[in-house]
């Protein structure tokens, strides 16, 4: 449904393009959640912003030979009009910070039924009250009056639940949430998820999760792709990544969740920093920090090697051995 | 009283603290005075305000005259209430005519930045730097004493600051997210402008209207009274001061009326403007 083929996505930086995303390859079926794990900086929400159409014109471009495909259209090169009808309408995204991510000044019900108005071109009436089934659908509860209100007359997790629904108002073929619920409480967050994840199955979305929670990850995903310095440098389903890491970094990064059973002195954090994408030299990106790497590493950049019909792994030392 | 609510609706706050502030009380008594007096001229005053009559010329205030006669033997009081009706009908429609066009060319520099804000902006401030009088001055001489001119040039005069006072909340709310969500839903720019980010400008630029709707009468009394303005016969208050004060030592009700006019209206706006000012203030308010 979702089809992305070499993504790369650059920044100008005092007068030269650094990729931020470098060929990054992935694709979401029908009722498909995969989730994009990564440490701040390693080029998630860029994704995520490309396959929008959203990289600021001033300052970044989605390089030649990108391609993004949603059932089967490709929307790189896409004038802005075009992009407009397909944005809301087949693909939906929904923002971190629900505080700020709807309009002050609009009523909530207003917010939701805009979208159908615009893509679905229903008369005020039929917006309204279809916009009071979608509210219906993300359980908010009497919808029919709480649509009158104002956003900052909902809580956080309440307006989580509204930028849900002015995203599934259209009904998209695809789903995109940016760290969904990293501003929300514990108890919160799990409610949203369930939601996502009730709304995914009942509409067959397919869902582009981002976040750097591996707990979040376990909950929510089918299969995961792991993310480092713009790179996907994994790839596996859900439980193949969480039973048997291949690549060094997921490792690293499984070995410093934290974890109930077991003790806090058990968490190993990653050595250093991610690099930044004007540092990223000709090897592997994680070779700096990898306790694995060999000479090769620093010298050759690793493909993506396939492992099976599930997993691809970019890495020279653990790529070839399976 | 109940315990402050730290959900307080934006809206309920600031008309809230709009409404306990007794100089913002003063100043709308001031405003609806004038508007009144203005509606129901006719009715309050029963003299033409035209009518000249020769030998009633120069007569001091009297129970029939309230405020006396000018030079022409016209009715001083009806002059000045018909006058109210000229100089707020001017004042309204040259704020209105600024708000729209000011705003509109500071949320397009705002919203659209690059050099082009640049430009605006470089543009606006030499606008600023003139006095607002003299440059009124300039645009009447160039299109000539007429209601309809003098309305464009009191606006051209005062369109830099609501260009100004709107460009910079543009700026801020451009980058919020909501507008990042607009735009990810499929909203065009022109939608994203004109529903999302100029409904959350509205309370700057009332502000700033009731601010300088006292500025525009002022300017149109100071037009009219160098004679730019509307001609004579129509009454103007700054006409009025104009022709009173050939008389001022004879007669000075002629020229101190219309000032007091003046006063009691520009000191309304203001008091009203500085309350909604101080109502609506962002560090007031919980954003």
């Amino acid at each position: 449904m979702l089809d992305v083929r070499s993504l790369t996505v650059e920044f100008r930086s005092g007068g030269v393009w650094h990729p931020a995303v470098r060929s990054v390859e992935f694709a979401i079926a029908r009722n498909e959640t995969l989730a994009v794990v990564g440490e701040s900086g390693s080029g998630k929400s860029v994704t995520a912003l490309a396959v929008m159409g959203l990289v600021p014109a001033a300052s970044g471009r989605v390089a030649a030979g990108s391609s993004i495909r949603v059932d089967g259209r490709e929307l790189v090169g896409l004038p802005e009009k075009a992009l407009d009808e397909v944005r809301g309408n087949r693909v939906a995204m929904i923002f971190q910070e629900p505080m700020t991510a709807l309009n002050p000044t609009m009523t909530v019900g207003e917010q939701v039924a805009e979208s159908v108005r615009v893509h679905r071109g229903l008369g005020a009436a039929a917006a309204w009250s279809e916009s009071q089934r979608v509210l219906d659908q993300v359980k908010i509860p009497s919808a029919s009056k709480r649509m009158r209100d104002y956003p900052h007359q909902f809580s956080g997790g309440m307006r989580q639940r509204v930028m849900i629904a002015m995203a599934l108002a259209c009904q998209p073929a695809v789903l995109l949430a940016d760290e969904p619920t990293t501003a929300l409480d514990v108890t919160i967050q799990a409610q949203v998820l369930s939601l996502i994840e009730d709304l995914k199955k009942e509409f067959g979305l397919g869902v582009l999760f981002i976040t750097h929670n591996l707990g979040v990850v376990a909950l929510v995903a089918d299969r995961v792709a792991v993310m480092y310095a713009g790179e996907i440098v994994e790839t596996a389903n859900v439980s193949g990544l969480f039973a048997a890491p291949l690549h060094p970094y997921t490792e690293a990064l499984l070995a410093s969740m934290p974890r109930v059973d077991r003790d806090i002195s058990a968490i190993e954090p990653i050595q250093g920093n991610v690099p930044s994408i004007r540092e990223v030299g000709v090897g592997c990106a994680f070779a700096p920090r990898c306790r694995l790497a060999q000479d090769r590493c620093s010298r050759e950049r690793p493909p993506l090697s396939r492992i099976d019909d599930t997993r691809t792994v970019r890495c020279w030392v653990r790529g070839g051995t399976a | 009283m109940s315990m402050p609510d730290t959900t307080l609706e934006p809206v309920r706050g600031w008309t809230h603290r709009f409404r306990a502030n007794p100089t913002s009380w003063l100043g709308i008594v001031l405003i609806v005075a004038v508007i009144l007096a203005a509606v129901l001229a006719p009715h309050i005053s029963s003299f033409d305000p035209l009518e000249q009559s020769v030998g009633d010329r120069l007569m001091a205030p009297s129970a029939e005259h309230f405020l006396g006669t000018d030079s022409f033997g016209r009715d001083v009081l009806s002059r000045l209430l018909h006058a109210a009706r000229i100089s707020l009908t001017i004042g309204v429609l040259s704020i209105a005519l600024a708000m729209v066009l000011g705003s509109a060319i500071g949320v397009a520099a705002g919203y659209v930045g690059g050099w082009f804000d640049s430009m605006v902006t470089a543009i606006l401030d030499v606008l600023l730097s003139f006095p607002t009088l003299l440059l009124g001055l300039m645009v009447v001489a160039m299109l000539g004493p007429s209601i309809e001119n003098l309305v464009i040039a009191i606006a051209l005069t005062e369109l830099a600051p609501f260009a100004r006072v709107v460009r910079a909340p543009t700026i801020v709310l451009k980058s919020r997210d909501f507008i990042e969500a607009g735009r990810a839903l499929g909203f065009s720019d022109v939608r994203l402008v004109v529903v999302h980010i100029i409904p959350n400008l509205l309370s700057e630029v009332v502000v700033v209207a009731s601010l300088w709707l006292a500025t525009a009468i002022r300017t149109e009394a100071s037009l009219s009274f160098i004679g730019l303005g509307v001609k004579p016969p129509t009454a103007t208050w700054g006409g009025m001061i104009r022709e009173g004060f050939e008389n001022i030592l004879d007669a000075p009700w002629l020229a101190v009326a219309p000032g007091i006019a003046i006063l009691i209206t520009v000191l309304g706006l203001n008091l009203m403007g500085d309350g909604l000012r101080d109502a609506i203030d962002p560090k007031a308010r919980r954003d």
